[in-house]
């Protein structure tokens, strides 16, 4: 990775951790947790799916699923890298996750936006 | 001058000694595996957000495959793993808000805003984003 | 209490050995004793071949550091009943090799701390008739970046100063902080190619240990992520279509 490159990735790494960490917590426990095990009754089908469906909800989605891969990308990839000592593979380790995250980025975009 | 007893001494090389680092060097002291874990919580983001997106999917192909999305989270093992995720996602959090302060120094005029009040602004900004979001939930 | 105190040193003597290996001392244990006082026991009692370097003895030269039970400290400020009970291990400095027994080669750092220019840059041409002035405030910018004593703990505390021994590292990354926010330094520009090239603040995963062992509270890992930022709002800021760069 050039030096040049650097900020702009770790732009993306701080902006994806900030959002991760605000809104991760609340999200993963009210729809993983709470929901499931029945502390909480969502709403039915037709109450959901036209918050769920809204074009700001998944443009928000979008967001958050691309800030979410870029930060988890950068990080892994420097874990992999200090962690098990990996030096000679940088330059394929920053291809697999970066182009891993831009590939389910590209994907999850498409989606979002071609699902009625 | 006598025989050094390690013959790749010499009296102009005298054979620095460079220590290896180990591997598994992050297992060796607990505040190095706790910055490991803290890293891979990476991962746990990376899933949480891939699965909000399945949700939506779910839901996007319809009731029965939304229900079915739903049993499944609500299946004990997935349960479990994900009160492991929450656990995860939780750490990733509170390190992160924790590290904001010493990050963002801004100065205000003449005045440094203090690490406190930082702080204090990040979670904040977590319960409140938090408090929307259930909210929000809540109205279906 | 107990009469005496089991200090393990890891020895190397390269003349003799092709690896360092550990030798035991039986020193006795004072309650007002340093490390540092054991070790100067060692020289003086028992083996006086024992190499290691000290100065000051109060904290403020940064000559002692050493790895103790695993730890950078400072020998001369860590007191010997808290480290037992024994063996109380002793080894030097991690992340820079080793020269013999207890001493290690810093040269790498001060290549280092020198290419981060650790001094106030004016424009040239300047023929100043007084002083820089300063405002208490803009002396608290940089203050605590001032308090480096270089002895290096924070180099041995990091994990990427020995995976990766070109990194500039803990000290010198706030050293270069020191200046660049000094309100009279006008050398913030030159010291962003070193800072951040790929040597620089970008091998930087904010482990935090450099500041968990900093005796002064410089906080080196607090200056990385402010460059961090620093060098980031730059790079955005050169995007721009009316920027000069």
């Amino acid at each position: 990775m050039g030096r040049s490159r650097e900020p702009y990735l770790w732009a993306l790494f701080s902006a994806g951790g900030m959002v991760a960490a605000l809104v991760l917590p609340a999200l993963a426990f009210v729809l993983w947790i709470a929901a499931p095990a029945g502390w909480i009754q969502l709403g039915g089908y037709d109450r959901v799916a036209p918050l769920v469906l809204h074009p700001v909800t998944r443009a928000a989605l979008l967001a958050l699923v691309v800030l979410g891969l870029f930060h988890a990308a950068h990080r892994f990839r420097y874990t992999l890298y200090d962690g098990l000592q990996l030096y000679h593979l940088n330059a394929l380790i920053a291809g697999l996750t970066y182009g891993a995250a831009a590939v389910a980025s590209l994907a999850a975009a498409w989606t979002l936006a071609t699902v009625p | 001058m006598v025989e050094p007893l390690n013959p790749a001494h010499t009296r102009h090389h005298p054979r620095w000694h460079r220590r290896r680092m180990p591997i598994f060097w992050w297992l060796r002291k607990w505040r190095y595996f706790r910055f490991i874990a803290r890293e891979l919580t990476s991962v746990l983001v990376a899933y949480a957000v891939l699965l909000l997106l399945a949700e939506v999917l779910a839901v996007a192909r319809g009731p029965d495959a939304h229900a079915a999305f739903r049993a499944w989270l609500a299946r004990p093992p997935v349960l479990v793993a994900h009160a492991v995720v929450l656990l995860g996602l939780l750490f990733h959090t509170v390190t992160w808000l924790n590290l904001a302060p010493r990050a963002l120094v801004v100065r205000l005029g003449r005045r440094r805003i203090p690490p406190r009040a930082v702080l204090v602004a990040h979670y904040a900004a977590w319960i409140v984003v938090s408090a929307l979001l259930v909210l929000l939930i809540g109205r279906t | 209490m107990p009469e005496l105190a089991t200090v393990e040193v890891l020895r190397y003597r390269p003349e003799r050995e092709a690896a360092p290996s550990w030798e035991t001392f039986e020193v006795p244990f004072e309650r007002n004793w340093m490390v540092l006082d054991a070790l100067n026991y060692i020289k003086d009692e028992l083996d006086g071949s024992l190499s290691y370097r000290w100065a000051c003895r109060m904290g403020v030269c940064g000559s002692c550091g050493m790895m103790i039970n695993g730890e950078p400290t400072l020998t001369c400020a860590t007191y010997l009943e808290s480290v037992l009970p024994g063996p109380v291990r002793v080894e030097p400095l991690r992340g820079f090799p080793v020269i013999r027994d207890l001493v290690g080669d810093l040269g790498q750092f001060l290549h280092k701390l020198r290419a981060v220019k650790p001094w106030l840059i004016r424009d040239q041409g300047e023929q100043p008739d007084r002083e820089h002035l300063q405002t208490p405030e803009q002396l608290a910018d940089y203050k605590q970046y001032s308090m480096c004593i270089n002895c290096l703990l924070c180099y041995a505390a990091c994990p990427i100063n020995e995976l990766e021994p070109g990194f500039v590292g803990p000290a010198a990354i706030a050293l270069a902080q020191r200046y660049n926010l000094d309100s009279r330094d006008q050398g913030a520009r030159e010291r962003l190619e070193v800072l951040a090239s790929q040597d620089g603040v970008w091998c930087c995963t904010f482990v935090g240990e450099c500041s968990e062992v900093c005796p002064k509270n410089v906080d080196p890992a607090g200056a990385i992520q402010r460059y961090k930022v620093t060098a980031t709002v730059d790079a955005f800021r050169r995007l721009l279509p009316w920027s000069s760069r």
